[in-house]
């Protein structure tokens, strides 16, 4: 038995394009059920922009699932909104109630600039991965399963960082714009294996400065550890600064034996 | 987003690719935000460092004026004979003074760089979920301690604005007397107790997150972060406070 929430007030940032300033305008919801996701309400809302020949908002969207890290929005000053470990995709119109008024806005960070509306480049976290988020495998055969033992243990602090869907939210609500969350996650991912043994350091040094690149830098406020809809632990930045220590140290004696 | 991607690439250099000059060890390590964040989390264990020892080193006001003179003297002998009087602890305060700088700096630039990464703000309110007080406010409580330690110097080891100094000659010697003449003026009593509030906020969540940035993280003793960040700032605010509260109950020179 569903409800249904009315007079929904909604404050959305709208913005042309890149250079445009932007500004919020206000729409309304007269009536959507309290199953609706956040972004089927904001189809809702498309549609009716269309059917009065309107352009509709922009906001970026793909599985609806909570997996791909395609989904972003600032919603009432929390990325991904009031419900913890949640993507916007699957944060439900129950957790609002009727007469409600909701703000939303784009990510905010230089290395993510606006688009349109709602939708945010974050390409800048392509470069990180680039720079040092991958291993090097073999080529051949196929080779048998569990052919590397890795501890249990192990496998599973790998597997909670490797759950990072690179949205962004980490970024957004850090209060420094910083990426560390993000980036220390891959990291950590890699480097906790026994595949990422070979590039570790080599990864830690060249994705860290990367993501000086385009990033702030952190304070320690552990917003992003509240934001993450994947909930991964900021214990992971301190994994990737012990790393980035022994890299700068490693490396620099490998570089002088050559 | 293909597009858009592009122009951030940068030309095409093919194999010949310039080799980045690279810098002094120490200056290259330094350049980077996570650098900055060692020597910030490295020069505040120094500072916290001095701070527990200075106030434990107050607390001999508690033993009285002979006891809290010699202490003064004896800081000054520290050494002595191996070294002639006063140069180890002018190596001491050579050493504070550079991790304040560097403290100061790395501080300044990161805000700077925080700046930088987000020019546009939020246009709506934020809605912080976990950050508290101590960790919003480092800034503004690292600001308010180093003016209060100018004061500090300029009270207690020049004299300048201490009433020993307005009206006779101020002997530097003479600590305890220039500590209770300068603690008996009430509202420089409340500065010095609002200025060490505003330090023990800025070790809560200092000490804290030097653990973060140094990546000294282990599940083992994790949850003694919080307890020993909330330790030293506790020990420490109790102990600075309690001076100038002494001296005006009449417990300390009355």
């Amino acid at each position: 038995m569903s409800n249904h929430l009315k007079d929904i007030i909604l404050k959305i940032w709208r913005q042309n394009g890149p250079q445009d300033s932007g500004r919020f305008e206000t729409y309304k919801v007269d009536e959507i059920s309290d199953e609706a996701s956040f972004l089927e309400m904001l189809d809702y809302l498309n549609e009716q922009l269309i059917t009065d020949g309107k352009e509709a908002i922009v906001f970026d969207h793909d599985c609806r699932e909570g997996i791909c890290g395609t989904c972003s929005l600032m919603i009432n000053g929390q990325a991904h909104g009031p419900e913890r470990s949640t993507a916007t995709c699957q944060l439900h119109m129950r957790k609002f109630s009727s007469g409600a008024e909701i703000v939303i806005e784009p990510w905010r960070a230089a290395a993510f600039p606006i688009i349109k509306d709602l939708m945010v480049d974050r390409s800048a976290f392509d470069r990180i991965i680039e720079s040092g988020g991958f291993i090097t495998s073999v080529t051949g055969g196929a080779p048998d399963a569990n052919l590397i033992p890795i501890p249990k243990p192990v496998a599973d602090s790998a597997m909670d960082s490797a759950a990072c869907i690179g949205c962004g939210a980490c970024v957004a609500a850090c209060p420094n714009g910083a990426a560390n969350l993000f980036t220390s996650a891959k990291i950590a991912h890699l480097n906790l294996l026994p595949q990422g043994q070979a590039e570790r350091y080599k990864r830690a040094e060249s994705m860290i400065e990367k993501m000086d690149e385009y990033f702030g830098s952190c304070t320690n406020h552990g917003e992003c550890e509240a934001a993450c809809p994947k909930e991964i632990s900021i214990d992971v930045i301190a994994l990737a600064n012990a790393d980035y220590r022994k890299a700068k140290l490693k490396n620099r004696k490998f570089i002088s034996r050559i | 987003m293909a597009q858009v991607l592009e122009s951030q690439r940068g030309p095409v250099t093919g194999t010949a690719v310039a080799k980045k000059k690279r810098r002094p060890f120490l200056l290259d390590l330094y350049s980077t935000a996570v650098g900055k964040k060692y020597v910030m989390a490295l020069t505040g264990i120094g500072l916290i460092g001095f701070v527990v020892f200075h106030m434990i080193g107050n607390l001999k006001m508690y033993l009285g004026q002979a006891d809290m003179d010699h202490y003064a003297e004896f800081l000054k002998a520290l050494l002595y004979p191996i070294a002639p009087k006063g140069v180890v602890l002018w190596l001491l305060r050579g050493g504070l003074l550079t991790m304040v700088a560097l403290h100061i700096h790395a501080a300044y630039s990161l805000t700077q760089l925080n700046h930088k990464a987000r020019p546009v703000k939020y246009q709506s309110e934020r809605d912080y979920q976990v950050a508290n007080f101590a960790s919003r406010s480092m800034r503004y409580t690292g600001v308010t301690v180093l003016l209060f330690v100018i004061w500090h110097l300029l009270d207690l080891t020049w004299g300048v604005v201490n009433t020993v100094g307005a009206d006779g000659e101020f002997i530097k010697a003479d600590v305890y007397d220039n500590v209770v003449r300068s603690f008996e003026r009430w509202p420089v009593a409340l500065f010095y107790i609002l200025a060490n509030i505003m330090l023990g906020i800025h070790l809560f969540h200092g000490v804290w997150s030097l653990f973060q940035s140094m990546g000294w993280n282990s599940p083992r003793f994790n949850e003694w972060r919080r307890s020993i960040a909330a330790g030293i700032a506790t020990i420490v605010v109790v102990g600075n406070v309690s001076f100038p509260v002494a001296v005006l109950a009449g417990i300390v020179g009355g």
